[in-house]
């Protein structure tokens, strides 16, 4: 085709909201009072004029496919009123002027097979990325641990018996795509990459890769006759930056690239500041097509804080008033020499007080 | 179907159990899709996911795709086992911006999933991590097909690679007693004033902006984006203390005591004997706490305006990091504020472009630099907001002292001349 003849994009960016938003929205715009939290699921905001909106939350299985997508657009014409919206954690979330509708759109959902709940202190739906559908660097699924984990907590998402919310997040490399959470499960290579040496020099640009490590552990050396790179083991952390810019860098191993736990991520200013989440275990099993061992670890931590944290208290809030020693001994969890930071700034997570809970 | 089905033996454990399962998803599409073309990639898909499973592999390589005239916004995706499972041997993902506030109506999204038929899949996630509307799995050839449909009734591309890329924004004003701004019009400005910068990477990396209206930040802006907007207020907060002795009558004193003014990280709320609240509005840090606890009678002030972070980012390479505070406070409301913070965020994607070694994100970058350095380039003046503490160290030439000092005393009196005025 001649270039004159090809279609230009139209450069319209990110589409306005308005022309999508329910027209109790549209109306009150930035003139809402206070919400209430009639039951899981359902939250009822309530405008200065008077005019109620009703949100009906489900959670889904995230990768929809055709039939799903439309059913649920079918129960967004049928019982709600054709509007809806998405959470950042993928819910979806049909907006209704009209009380009456919530029951019959509840159980419409719920006779669909999608799962209404993860408002207020419920487990919320796990935000997670692509792994072996579609991620050119996994070491894991993300869909599959996320189903075979949502399997086992549904009720938590169901209901509020937390003492506040708990956002998981996963993550099939160390890049943590899913990001920060008040419990996250995220891949932890623990083996340098095994380089396919023959395909270095055709594949890779070298001096990018060297760049891109951390710990500057590699080097460009001459294999075989051929240029390609070397690492240095006993640098080398496994974080496998150097795989995503060279592909021949193979840091993936089903055995070797392990499920780690993270906990105390909090994004929101409430209380404290922001913090991030922290290493709590590691060396479990990679082992679809379920899991089981992530859901032991984690069903443990959440038992724990469930039983120890006072109410509105996340994650965070709750390790930091009993202490990270205490942490260890109610969830039964090994502490190691791991857990230790040695990472630049580390010495700020040390304790330099004689701040000891017996 | 002509060839033979896959067995999935691995991933048919994952259509036990109550949550909705993405493999039955697939399922459908493959044994009930009309389209051959639609059930056979499925088929394939199925396949290599099953094959990835036993392997504990990913078998997708990167690649070079885009729209015309267009250099990202595609996640190429080229099966390294696309001899065996050849129907979806091409895999890309169309990243697509959703509109501001994640809104839609059921009309448009089948509309959507009418054109996404007809070239793709047929799967999709609302939304990504990276905010984006995923579209996953389409063949090279379609993509153009699909964008110029899509393209021509309002959806554009979103970033990838190294570029400014798609934003993300709270629901906001649209539903939020909370929202302090308008989310909505922000996330739009900051992003379509450089749709260039996201259409055609040639940033040192990724530049995110994320717009969240309060300080729960509910869109993770702080810890998810390099330049993070979010609403708050500066004068007092608003107290209905016939909804306090409401709210007291129903949980008691001891609720109040236990879960609001004890859990004030400047201890600034105090519980009276007549059941009032009282604020000390001056030591407030605006966390949001005795709001999201009281929400029908606490409420933000009406001096409402933005707090900018600058610097967010995940691990690699040099570690996480939060953005940090770079404009204590910004009034957002009329078109000169708006242009405002539209020019501060084309000077921070200015200066991360000629600043940042490669793949360095502007976290990454102001560790490297200093923040004083940073704040120069920008035409930042300084303020005790951007810490949590000065300097430990006394490793510093500071013979630039009195004149810094005095420039500090000249915009005190400035301030406090143009408050007089």
């Amino acid at each position: 085709m001649a270039l004159e003849d090809m279609r230009h994009p139209i450069e319209s960016g990110c589409p306005d909201g308005f022309q999508y938003m329910h027209p109790a929205m549209r109306k009150n715009f930035g003139q809402w009072k206070y919400h209430e939290h009639p039951r899981p699921g359902v939250l009822l905001h309530v405008a200065e004029s008077g005019d109620e909106i009703w949100t009906v939350k489900a959670g889904t299985q995230r990768i929809l496919d055709l039939f799903s997508l439309r059913k649920l657009t079918e129960i967004g014409d049928k019982y709600g009123e054709g509007y809806v919206r998405f959470t950042i954690r993928s819910n979806i979330e049909y907006l209704l002027a009209d009380k009456s509708k919530v029951e019959p759109l509840i159980k419409a959902l719920e006779d669909a097979g999608f799962v209404v709940g993860g408002t207020g202190n419920s487990v919320a739906m796990i935000s997670h990325t692509q792994g072996w559908l579609h991620c050119d660097i996994p070491a894991s699924d993300a869909s599959g641990v996320v189903k075979a984990l949502m399997d086992e907590l549904i009720d938590d998402f169901k209901n509020c018996n937390m003492p506040n919310r708990v956002h998981i997040a996963t993550s099939c490399c160390q890049i943590n795509c899913g990001g920060q959470a008040d419990l996250a499960i995220n891949i932890q290579h623990t083996k340098p990459p095994k380089i396919a040496h023959d395909l270095v020099g055709n594949i890779c640009e070298r001096p990018t890769v060297v760049a891109r490590c951390p710990v500057a552990a590699i080097r460009p050396a001459v294999v075989d006759g051929k240029p390609s790179l070397e690492v240095d083991e006993k640098k080398c952390i496994c974080c496998g930056a150097c795989f995503p810019p060279c592909p021949p860098m193979q840091i993936n191993q089903p055995e070797h690239s392990k499920m780690a736990i993270w906990v105390g991520g909090n994004h929101s200013n409430a209380r404290s500041k922001p913090t991030f989440q922290r290493l709590v275990a590691s060396g479990i099993p990679n082992n679809p097509p379920r899991w089981p061992e992530v859901a032991t670890v984690v069903k443990k931590i959440l038992n724990a804080y469930k039983e120890g944290a006072r109410d509105w208290e996340r994650m965070n809030d709750w390790i930091e008033r009993i202490g990270w020693p205490r942490f260890f001994e109610v969830t039964g969890l090994p502490f190691t020499k791991y857990h230790i930071d040695n990472w630049r700034g580390s010495r700020d997570s040390l304790n330099a007080s004689t701040h000891i809970r017996f | 179907m002509a060839k033979k089905i896959y067995e999935t033996p691995m991933l048919d454990e994952l259509e036990n159990g109550p949550w909705p399962s993405f493999i039955s998803g697939f399922k459908r599409m493959r044994d009930q899709h009309p389209d051959q073309r639609i059930s056979a990639m499925s088929n394939s898909l199925l396949g290599q996911l099953e094959h990835s499973y036993e392997t504990r592999k990913g078998y997708w390589k990167g690649g070079t795709v885009s729209v015309f005239s267009y250099g990202g916004g595609i996640i190429p995706r080229f099966s390294e086992v696309g001899k065996t499972f050849s129907e979806s041997k091409e895999f890309h993902t169309i990243r697509i911006q959703p509109p501001a506030g994640n809104h839609y109506t059921t009309e448009m999204l089948n509309q959507l999933a009418d054109t996404w038929e007809k070239y793709g899949s047929g799967y999709t996630t609302y939304h990504g991590q990276s905010g984006d509307i995923m579209f996953i799995g389409i063949d090279t050839e379609n993509i153009q097909n699909f964008f110029d449909e899509v393209n021509e009734y309002g959806w554009d591309l979103g970033g990838a690679g190294p570029a400014v890329r798609t934003s993300m924004s709270c629901v906001g004003a649209a539903r939020c007693e909370n929202s302090c701004t308008n989310e909505h019009a922000l996330h739009r400005r900051l992003v379509n004033e450089f749709t260039d910068d996201i259409h055609r990477p040639a940033l040192p990396y990724k530049f995110k902006f994320k717009v969240s209206g309060c300080p729960n930040d509910c869109v993770n802006s702080i810890e998810r984006s390099d330049f993070s907007v979010i609403g708050t207020w500066r004068d007092d907060m608003k107290i209905d203390q016939g909804e306090v002795k409401a709210f007291i009558e129903a949980k008691g004193r001891d609720y109040v005591l236990d879960n609001v003014t004890s859990r004030c990280p400047t201890n600034c709320i105090k519980l009276n004997d007549d059941n009032t609240l009282t604020v000390d509005n001056h030591e407030c840090v605006r966390c949001m706490h005795c709001l999201n606890v009281m929400n029908k009678a606490l409420s933000p002030g009406d001096d409402k305006g933005v707090t900018i972070l600058i610097g967010g980012k995940r691990t690699l390479k040099i570690g996480d990091l939060m953005g940090t505070v770079i404009v204590p406070f910004m009034k957002m409301e009329t078109e000169e504020d708006y242009e405002k913070i539209v020019e501060l965020g084309a000077e921070a994607i200015d200066f991360f472009a000629e600043n940042a070694l490669e793949h360095e994100r502007t976290g990454e970058m102001i560790e490297r630099i200093g923040l004083a350095n940073f704040l120069e380039g920008l035409g930042v003046d300084v303020d005790p907001n951007m810490i949590s503490s000065p300097r430990k160290s006394s490793y510093i030439r500071m013979d630039g002292w009195d004149e810094e000092a005095e420039k500090w005393f000249q915009r005190k009196a400035e301030e406090k001349a143009a408050a007089v005025a």
